[in-house]
């Protein structure tokens, strides 16, 4: 029982990491309909930016929880920097050309910003410092779960909530909503679509950020490749919760990370990366819609 | 004639210096800040080194000025290339110098004859003019027109985009490898033999497949890609797992085993054969029936459609066509290096593949030529910047499909030429 348990609870921390990344897919998909490559490198520069400040941090001697915080922000502010520069530099230009155009774009753009952190930083994996603290009142649940997981799972159970908020109340929200129906009726409206579409990126990559400072301080170690497996497997949870639908990607990035850690739990843990693709090919055959898309009727 | 040489000359400093800008101080202003902007940018990633296990840190000022000026000076050249792609929207496209010169060899009779002779005697004659390593570089440039050609039947012709070419290049390679391994097989044999395995995992992953759209292609695609070189890493009592397939029989020439001097540039003339051999089927393709459903296809699918193609079966040739010549060049490549393990068919060679159909111009068998032969030869022979290989590949594309998404060498569609003489002459 208390290895179900604990699958169960590692599966929940994974599904959280890939909902953070998949809700950046999905809000970029919503409006622009564009799979937005290099977002998995946007994760990938978040944790490195994570990992910068919080060296520099310990090294003049800030206190530990300070430390997360200031990097967590950084990462954010920084992310969100580079999502609003890949959208003006490599689809901005693209908007009104053919389906292909942005999509080898958006390939090439993320081939770049991996060997950029690649040459810029190093090919090995660093190891990233333990920055979440240790909670007392977790000592003795500590066989199934640790306290960082405690703190992703929360984290992002936080943030999801915030950004449902987000979405539905407040005007950018409304504005984004109403983008993503018809982008064409909002500029009639009044709507400046370009704000909504950068703003989309931005949001969408600080989410990716937090993922990444989170996940690389409870793995403890980082390199510039791990966006790319980190992506595809956000974007399966994406397709499989019905790409451009929020709650969606919240929903199918809990059963893409349930499903993984029962897998390699029970059946084989080699295989890991196989099943989430072998799932992502089920659906994508069988439901292409994902559990709460909708059924798009193709226009003549 | 001077003058509007001039005039000219001076329009394009003029367009050069305000390229979407009021005026040259403003355009100073905004490049300034978009050297800011990317400064600040780059700021931590690239000056920054923190050492976390020793506590250290180092600090790379320098670089991040370099960026900005850099960056200053490219904005200036971005705008204006943006502006000038504005221009030529309005004006029919006109041909590049390299493309009409191109086209100027092709349509004179005796010139084009000449071109061709002084290339087929070029390529007789490299490998006894230049060395074993030179050869060899060349034999990877002619694998990759191979395997360039191959997905451009899928992603130039019929519009699909497929990121997991590589998985047909390495069931290719391993079948040979372990055929050769276990039956002594050899390279004759399992070159026919390739082709159809690729073919046939062209069919068998297109069927369930081929309903998805464009991106969930391409993500499927890729998906597809990384399980089987998952498959090949893990499962070791069949493919050895990482450590690879060693000591694979090359080529050898009606029974006689070769010196590696020898089997070098007997591999040179197959791939040289093998090259002609794919230009010849893909352009007899190209402008066959099935060639223009593909086109159809990709311009309007519900169109097309509506023509009476037959959708499912159209995009499943493309796709075990295109696998067809990736069997093969799997089945070279692992006789070419007689070593093979699952790193050599990574995503990353999905994605040169796909640089090279891209930047070369998607559905032009000559871009595609050009495109390996950029992508391949000049890294090569630029060793020192090998490290920025990808990240010039990735740049360019970006580039490549924001200021000429046609490529270098664009495809030329087929015209119908109606003459009014031989029209006239029919009515009577």
């Amino acid at each position: 029982m208390d290895y179900f348990l604990e699958l169960f609870l590692g599966g929940l921390t994974r599904g959280s990491i890939y909902a953070l990344i998949a809700l950046g897919y999905t809000m970029v998909y919503g409006i622009i309909e564009l799979i937005n490559f290099a977002h998995g490198e946007i994760y990938m520069i978040g944790a490195f930016t994570g990992l910068i400040v919080a060296g520099l941090l310990t090294m003049y001697g800030f206190p530990g929880v300070s430390i997360l915080a200031i990097a967590v922000v950084c990462a954010v502010i920084w992310a969100a920097a580079y999502g609003y520069t890949i959208e003006k530099v490599a689809y901005k230009p693209l908007r009104g050309a053919q389906r292909l155009s942005p999509l080898i774009s958006a390939i090439g753009m993320s081939i770049f910003l991996q060997n950029y952190v690649m040459l810029a930083q190093t090919s090995d994996f660093l190891p990233f410092p333990e920055l979440i603290p240790h909670f007392g009142f977790m000592e003795s649940m500590g066989s199934i779960m640790s306290s960082s997981e405690l703190v992703i799972v929360l984290a992002t159970i936080s943030v999801c909530v915030a950004l449902t908020l987000f979405i539905k109340f407040t005007k950018l929200g409304k504005a984004m909503r109403a983008t993503a129906q018809n982008r064409k009726m909002a500029m009639l409206v009044g709507i400046n679509v370009d704000m909504v579409i950068s703003a989309t990126f931005v949001i969408g990559s600080s989410l990716a950020a937090v993922g990444g400072v989170l996940i690389a301080s409870h793995i403890g170690q980082i390199n510039y490749y791990i966006g790319f497996i980190a992506g595809i497997k956000a974007f399966t949870a994406a397709v499989l919760g019905g790409i451009g639908s929020i709650p969606g990607a919240m929903l199918g990035a809990l059963v893409l990370g349930l499903t993984e850690a029962f897998a390699t739990g029970y059946v084989s843990s080699d295989y890991e990366d196989v099943f989430a693709f072998m799932l992502l090919v089920l659906i994508l055959i069988f439901r292409p819609s994902g559990i709460m898309g909708k059924e798009k009727a193709q226009k003549v | 004639m001077s003058e509007t040489k001039s005039m000219n000359q001076q329009g394009f400093l003029n367009l050069f210096l305000t390229a979407g800008c009021d005026s040259f101080p403003h355009a100073l202003r905004k490049s300034f800040l978009v050297a800011v902007w990317f400064a600040f940018l780059t700021f931590p990633i690239m000056v920054i080194k923190v050492n976390t296990i020793e506590n250290t840190v180092v600090w790379h000022w320098h670089k991040i000025g370099y960026l900005a000026v850099a960056v200053f000076f490219g904005s200036f050249i971005w705008r204006w290339l943006l502006a000038r792609k504005e221009l030529k929207k309005d004006e029919n496209r006109e041909e590049t110098r390299i493309e009409s010169l191109l086209t100027r060899v092709q349509s004179h009779p005796v010139l084009k004859y000449l071109a061709l002779g002084v290339l087929a005697a070029a390529a007789a004659v490299f490998p006894q003019v230049f060395n074993l390593y030179q050869t060899n570089i060349m034999i990877s440039c002619l694998l990759y027109i191979v395997l360039g050609l191959g997905l451009n039947i899928v992603v130039g012709l019929a519009g699909l985009l497929d990121l997991g070419f590589v998985a047909f290049y390495a069931v290719g390679a391993y079948a040979y490898a372990l055929c050769n391994m276990h039956w002594g097989l050899n390279f004759w044999f399992m070159l026919p033999v390739g082709a159809v395995l690729g073919a046939l995992l062209g069919i068998l992953l297109g069927f369930p497949v081929l309903r998805l759209r464009g991106d969930y292609l391409a993500i499927v695609t890729l998906g597809f890609g990384e399980i089987i070189r998952l498959v090949l890493e893990n499962w070791g009592e069949v493919t050895m797992g990482p450590s690879g397939i060693s000591s694979i029989d090359r080529p050898a020439l009606f029974g006689v085993k070769l010196g590696v001097i020898g089997s070098t540039h007997y591999m040179y003339y197959i791939m040289i054969g093998l090259v002609i051999l794919t230009i010849f089927s893909v352009n007899r393709l190209q402008n066959s029936r099935i060639g223009r459903a593909w086109l159809a296809l990709r311009e309007d699918e519900i169109a097309c459609q509506a023509m009476g193609i037959d959708k499912m079966k159209t995009k499943l040739m493309a796709f075990s066509l295109g696998a067809t010549w990736a069997g093969m060049a799997g089945v070279v490549f692992a006789a070419k290096t007689t070593f093979i393990n699952p790193a050599s068919f990574t995503f990353w060679e999905s994605a040169i593949i796909l640089s090279i159909v891209v930047i070369g111009g998607m559905g032009s068998i000559r871009g595609v030529i050009a495109g390996a032969v950029i992508l391949i030869l000049v890294p090569e022979y630029l060793r020192d910047f090998a490290q920025f290989r990808m990240l010039l590949f990735g740049a360019i594309m970006v580039l490549v499909m924001v200021f000429r998404p046609q490529g270098l060498i664009s495809a030329k569609r087929k015209v119908y030429e109606y003459k009014v003489n031989t029209a006239g002459a029919a009515n009577e």
